[in-house]
This record gives structure tokens, sequence and C-alpha cells, in this order.
């Protein structure tokens, strides 16, 4: 039988080699970074790479959660018991008091997420920390404005990214220099497909939170998507909840990530479902179905 | 699973984004959502058939003009190796936006629109190959299908390019000529019955045949120190580690060691992984590596085997650059030049010359260097830096300029 290591080779270990080398990058030419942590496959990679990249000491940075207080509390307690793990220090803000501040204003209507909101509290937690570095786990190939996005990205201190302003960045040298006040957004992940950050956690036999498998949950059916049912989803009269064995490809909050029908109970099914999909990662990701620039203009916002 | 970075480079129009586009098309590495959604995108710009450079224009401003503003990086693996593709734009403009994407790639492909034959920004992009040391080039004559599939058509082209081929080429590099049509998917995958005169390989052929043999782990060895790992945890109470991506050679456990610019010695205790000790490390691990004696060393510095040439200590040199900025360079200026991790102040004492990519030939007595010209120029550091020669070690040769004020990268160095 064709194993999965005969379908989609070795992960190829140039890129864990890279990543790493940027993650010192940051942590040699920055006074305050952060490691933006999401409870996402991708920002537990980062928490790994960054592990191993300062091994035998510990993660030189701090990981920063925005709580948007729609989360799925498997992601929650998977944050925690990362934190406790690697013994890096966790530092969370929640979306809750920037709306409590006035500062943001909750969505309406049925499609209502806090996704966007997010911004506010990111942008006021970089200014309460003074963080100079903003470590995400974003990936090129998610999206096609970040496929434009620079490894050092800089931004401005509203945060706002300009794609005509970006600086060249030639060979692996990183110029990290910046104004008072400005930041910079760092990916050390960007040359990473989907398929290898799953091929990296199967290679690493990495914990992720428990919902990327198979699990029996409470659904609605909506735009031919499956979405998880919670108090915080406005459902309309005729979308009846019902029980369904689903997984989550992406996690972000509870009303912006749809399910998938699936029963892989483990990471080699999971990986034959990526191979044989219809659909791309992000196609799961409501957020970005509002407009074709949707990400590009959450981006000039100050999103990550 | 290796990794081959390619990038392309061409003139605005040339159909780089639809190569692209086309490439990962046929390579089944789209999926239906992305199609769709491409489907929809193409019927609201009033096309038939679908446009497929609109999966790499990513940004409004790009969609809005049909022109490749900034490098795109797009993804796509074949049972043999991942590739990854720079899509650089074409447009005179943003030649440094193609500069920055080609910087890290194996082989670049340099489309020419076969109803223009050569132009200018053709030559311009075989000069930058060559400034580079990419060790590949595919020249892909695009858009056969405008004229006639004509065999003459892409043997004239080949031919006027031929002078300038043997000015810019270096020893090593393969130079190889490719008839296609991207709108068609003619030769990019799948051979074309529309030019039977065509014998050779198909675009991806090419590529996963090609198979450059890496000299870095022979050359020099160098290891720029990045971060001192010091825990001063109970376990690893004394444990100082020097952490860095090898750049160039090999470092094996016993080796004695240099360090620059300081020229103090020792042996390498042990060379880590995470928590796996490895008994070498070659170009490109990024490892941490302890010593047996207590020295002082600190970001910046370099190791070297004692036992070979060391390193140059440069303090003054000539360089080849590339200029990337708006405001001119201008000799006498001090700027910030960062090689690898390594930053120095360095000023510019003089352009020796500066060189017209077109026609190869360069002109003495200039006085700036404006954006996107490349010329030669003197130039002076604060302190010294370890880089060989470009040409000679290509890991440990390049160098960028940063402006003191705007702390912006405004140039691309190559000590010559």
């Amino acid at each position: 039988m064709q194993t999965i290591q005969d379908k989609i080779g070795h992960f190829p270990r140039q890129l864990e080699d890279e990543s790493i080398y940027i993650l010192r990058e940051v942590a040699a030419q920055f006074e305050r970074p952060a490691l933006l942590f999401s409870g996402g496959k991708d920002s537990i990679t980062l928490v790994r790479l960054a592990q191993k990249a300062f091994f035998p000491g510990k993660i030189p940075f701090p990981l920063v959660h925005i709580d948007t207080g729609h989360n799925f509390p498997e992601t929650i307690e998977f944050r925690d018991w990362l934190a406790k793990e690697t013994g890096a220090e966790l530092i969370v803000r929640y979306v809750q008091d920037s709306i409590n501040q006035g500062k943001a204003k909750e969505e309406s209507g049925k499609y209502a997420s806090r996704n966007v909101l997010q911004t506010v509290t990111l942008l006021d937690t970089i200014e309460e920390f003074k963080f100079d570095a903003c470590i995400g786990g974003a990936r090129r190939d998610e999206e096609k404005a970040r496929a434009k996005e620079r490894i050092f990205s800089v931004r401005d201190d509203f945060g706002q990214w300009d794609a005509k302003r970006q600086r060249p960045e030639l060979f692996d040298m990183l110029n990290g220099r910046i104004a008072v006040g400005e930041n910079v957004r760092v990916f050390p992940i960007s040359n990473w497909t989907e398929l290898d950050v799953w091929n990296y956690i199967k290679e690493e036999k990495m914990e992720i939170p428990s919902i990327y498998y198979s699990h029996k949950r409470q659904v609605i059916e909506r735009d031919g998507m499956l979405w998880a049912d919670s108090e915080y989803l406005n459902k309309e009269a005729d979308e009846i909840p019902f029980e369904a064995t689903v997984r989550f490809r992406t996690v972000g909050d509870m009303t912006c990530t749809a399910a998938v029908s699936s029963d892989a109970t483990d990471i080699d099914v999971i990986i034959e479902e990526i191979l044989s999909a219809e659909i791309s990662e992000r196609g799961a990701r409501i957020d970005d179905k509002r407009s074709e620039a949707a990400m590009e203009k959450r981006k000039q916002q100050g999103y990550f | 699973m290796d990794i081959l970075r390619i990038a392309t480079a061409g003139s605005v129009d040339d159909g780089k984004s639809t190569l692209i586009g086309r490439l990962l098309y046929e390579t089944n590495s789209i999926t239906k959502d992305k199609i769709e959604a491409l489907e929809s995108a193409s019927k609201r710009k009033g096309l038939d058939f679908l446009d497929l450079s609109l999966l790499t224009d990513g940004l409004i401003a790009e969609r809005e003009q049909g022109i490749t503003i900034d490098v795109a990086h797009i993804y796509f693996s074949t049972p043999t190796r991942k590739y990854i593709i720079a899509d650089t734009p074409g447009h005179v403009e943003y030649t440094r936006n193609m500069v920055t994407g080609a910087s890290n790639a194996k082989v670049s492909l340099i489309l020419v629109d076969a109803r223009q034959g050569v132009v200018e920004q053709t030559a311009r992009h075989l000069s930058i190959a060559a400034m580079l040391r990419i060790p590949k080039v595919i020249i892909c004559v695009n858009k056969m299908d405008l004229v006639q599939y004509q065999e003459s058509t892409f043997n004239a082209i080949k031919e006027s390019l031929s002078e300038l081929v043997t000015q810019t080429t270096f020893e090593g590099q393969e130079i190889s000529f490719l008839p296609i049509s991207s709108l068609y998917g003619q030769n990019i995958t799948q051979k074309a019955s529309e030019m039977p005169w065509y014998s050779g390989n198909t675009l991806l052929g090419e590529l996963e045949a090609f198979e450059y043999a890496s000299t870095l782990a022979h050359a020099p060895a160098r290891f720029p120190v990045q971060f001192v790992v010091r825990p001063m945890t109970e376990a690893y109470h004394d444990y100082r580690g020097y952490a860095g991506k090898i750049s160039s050679g090999t470092f094996k456990v016993g080796d004695s060691i240099r360090v620059l610019p300081t020229g103090q010695e020792s042996t390498i205790a042990t060379i880590e992984k995470f928590d796996s000790k490895l008994d070498q490390a070659i170009a490109g691990d990024s490892v941490t590596i302890t010593l047996t004696t207590d020295i002082d060393i600190s970001r910046g510095n370099t190791l070297v085997l004692a036992s070979e040439d060391q390193a140059p200590q440069l303090k003054d040199f000539s360089a080849q650059v590339c200029w990337l900025d708006h405001t001119a360079l201008t000799p006498g200026k001090t700027y910030l030049l960062q090689h690898g991790i390594n930053m120095t102040k360095a000023k510019i004492s003089q352009i020796t010359e500066r060189l017209d990519v077109a026609t190869q030939t360069a002109t003495e007595g200039v006085s700036s260097l404006q954006l996107n010209e490349i010329g030669t120029i003197a130039l002076r550091t604060a302190q010294p830096i370890a880089a060989d020669q470009y040409a000679a070690n290509p890991a440990n040769g390049a160098f960028i300029l940063i402006d003191e004020f705007s702390n912006s990268t405004v140039g691309v160095g190559f000590v010559k």
C-alpha cells in the first residue's frame, strides 16, 4: 500500500532551518518581540520552532493571545496546556474589553463575527506592551494578498500595511530597522504550505487541539457549509441544529470557521483528506468571503 | 524532499502570471473553489476564457491595472520536489522587486513575447540573472500561437540573443530556449503538437530534470553567530551555545575554529540541533555550536575553520551594486551595510562605472546611480566584514545597503 510519505515525500527540513533562522533574527534585532498565538496549527508550529531555536534556553518572548470570547473551548484549554508545557510567558487580552470601552462595536446580522474587531484589541495590546515585533503564523499559500507579504513586514503606528512601500528583501538578509512607533510583523513560516505544516506536525509527533480530529458536534447548515452551533452564532428560524461527525481544517472563531464532515481520527487520514479536497483551506474561512479583496483591506487596517 | 526556487521575469504583458497560473492548473495545484472564484472574476472582466493571471495578481492595484507590481510567492509540488515560484513584476519601474524575487532563485524563467522579440527588459533580466549568478536560465518564447507557431520566429529570437548570452553568462550557467503558449498550455506540461519542429523538453520537464550540484557544502566554512544561548538554569548553568545558520562549508565536532574579527581560536565541542547532537553540519543548517573553551564571542562574529584560508577581513573594497531606491546613490554619503546578519557603517567613496545592461557597456565618471541602475562602487566600512568574493562564494559575498534615516533597504551589493 502507498503510504502518505510515498505520496507527499518527507517534510523538507530546509524550511525548518530557514524558519529557525528568522526567529533567531527576531530575538536578536528587536527589544520587545511577541509571538501572536491563536491556538491554531500554524501558531502551534511557530511555538515548536521557537522552542527549537533557543534550546536549551526558554522561548525569549511571550505568547500573546487576543481572545475574541468566541474561541472554541478546546482551543483555550490547549493554549493553557502549551504555555505550561513550554514554560513560555502567556499574555491574554480580550476583545470584550475593547467592546466595553467603546473602542469596538459588535457586528449584527447572521454573519456577525468578532474577526474584524480583533484588530482593535491587537493594536491596543501592541501599544500597551510596546511590542516592536509581532510574530505570526501566516503563510503565503493561504491567500493572494498574503502571497505578496514580506517576511519582515513593516507597519506604521496604526498597524497599517502599505503594499507599495514594502522593503526589498534580498537573499536571507532581514532588515528590521524601524522608527519609534512603528512595528514589524514577522512571518517565519511564509514559505510553508498547508501540507508542509501537516507533514511537520506528523513527523514531529506534535499535539494539536482535539477539534482538528473527527468528533460529534451540533451544527447547522448554511451556504453549503457546516457551522458549529454555539450561543454566539446568530441563527435564523429555519436553521435547526443537528448532530454531525466533523472536524475543523482551520481553526478561527466559532462564528467564522466552517467544519467539514470527516471520520479522520489520525493525521494520516487528515493528510489524505487534504490531498483529495476540492476546497482550499481558507475556503472554510467565512471572513475571507466578504469580497475578493477582503484580506488586503483587513491587512491595511492592521489585521494579521 | 528538496526545494527548487524559481523566479519569473519578462516585460509587461509577456504573460508571466498566466504562465504560472497555467503551471498550477496543469499540476492540479488549484482547488475547485479557487477555479470557481477565477471563473466569476474573469466573467466580471468581460473575458470568455479563464484569466489565470488573476490567481497571482493579489493586490487591488494590480487587478485594476492588470499588471504585477510586487513579488508574489506561489507554491506547487510534484512527487519529485517542492517548487517555490517568485512571480516578479515586468515593469521597468519595479525592477527592484524583480531583483528581490530572483535573489534566492536557482532557476530564472525569462519570458519573451514572440511578436515583440527581444526588448530592453530581456537584456536587463539576463544581466541580473548573471549578476546574481543564477545557475539556470530558461528563456520562454511565449505567445507562439500568435505567430502561427513558426520555427523561424523562434530561431530569430534565439539568434538575436546569442551575443548578449555570450557576454553575460558565466562558467557553469545553463541557458536554454523554449517555445510556449501559456494561454493554451503548449509545452508547459504537455508537448504541443502545433510545434513538431521543437524536440526539447516541456517547461515542467526541464524543471524536474534540473539538478544543481550544490557546491556550498564544499565552499570555505562560514558560521555567522546570530544569537548566544545562555539558559542560566540549574541544569545548564554554564552553558553557552552559539546559534546560527551555516552560510557555507562544513563544520565537524573536534574542528579547530577561529573567530573573526577577534582572531581567537578554540575547538568545537558539540553541534546541536534542538535536543539532538550531530557529528557535523553543512551549509543551510540552523544549529547551535558549543566550544571547548570559554572565549568572548558575540552576535555578528563569524566562525571559520582554523585550517582554512581565513575569510578576507574587508574594509576597503569594490563591489557591484544594483540601486533599489528612488533617492539616488550618492558618493560620500554614509549608509548602513548589512552583510548577512552583521551591520556596520559604510561610506561610498566613488562610483567607478555604470553598466548599460542593454549593451553591456560601461560608462566611467558618473556622479550618481539612479533607481534600478547597476554599477561598480568603491567603499569603506567602519568595521571589517568577513565577506568572500560573490563569484567565489555567493552565500557569503552579498550585502545590502540601508538608509540611516529612512531605514529602507536602498541597494544590494556583490563583493568583487
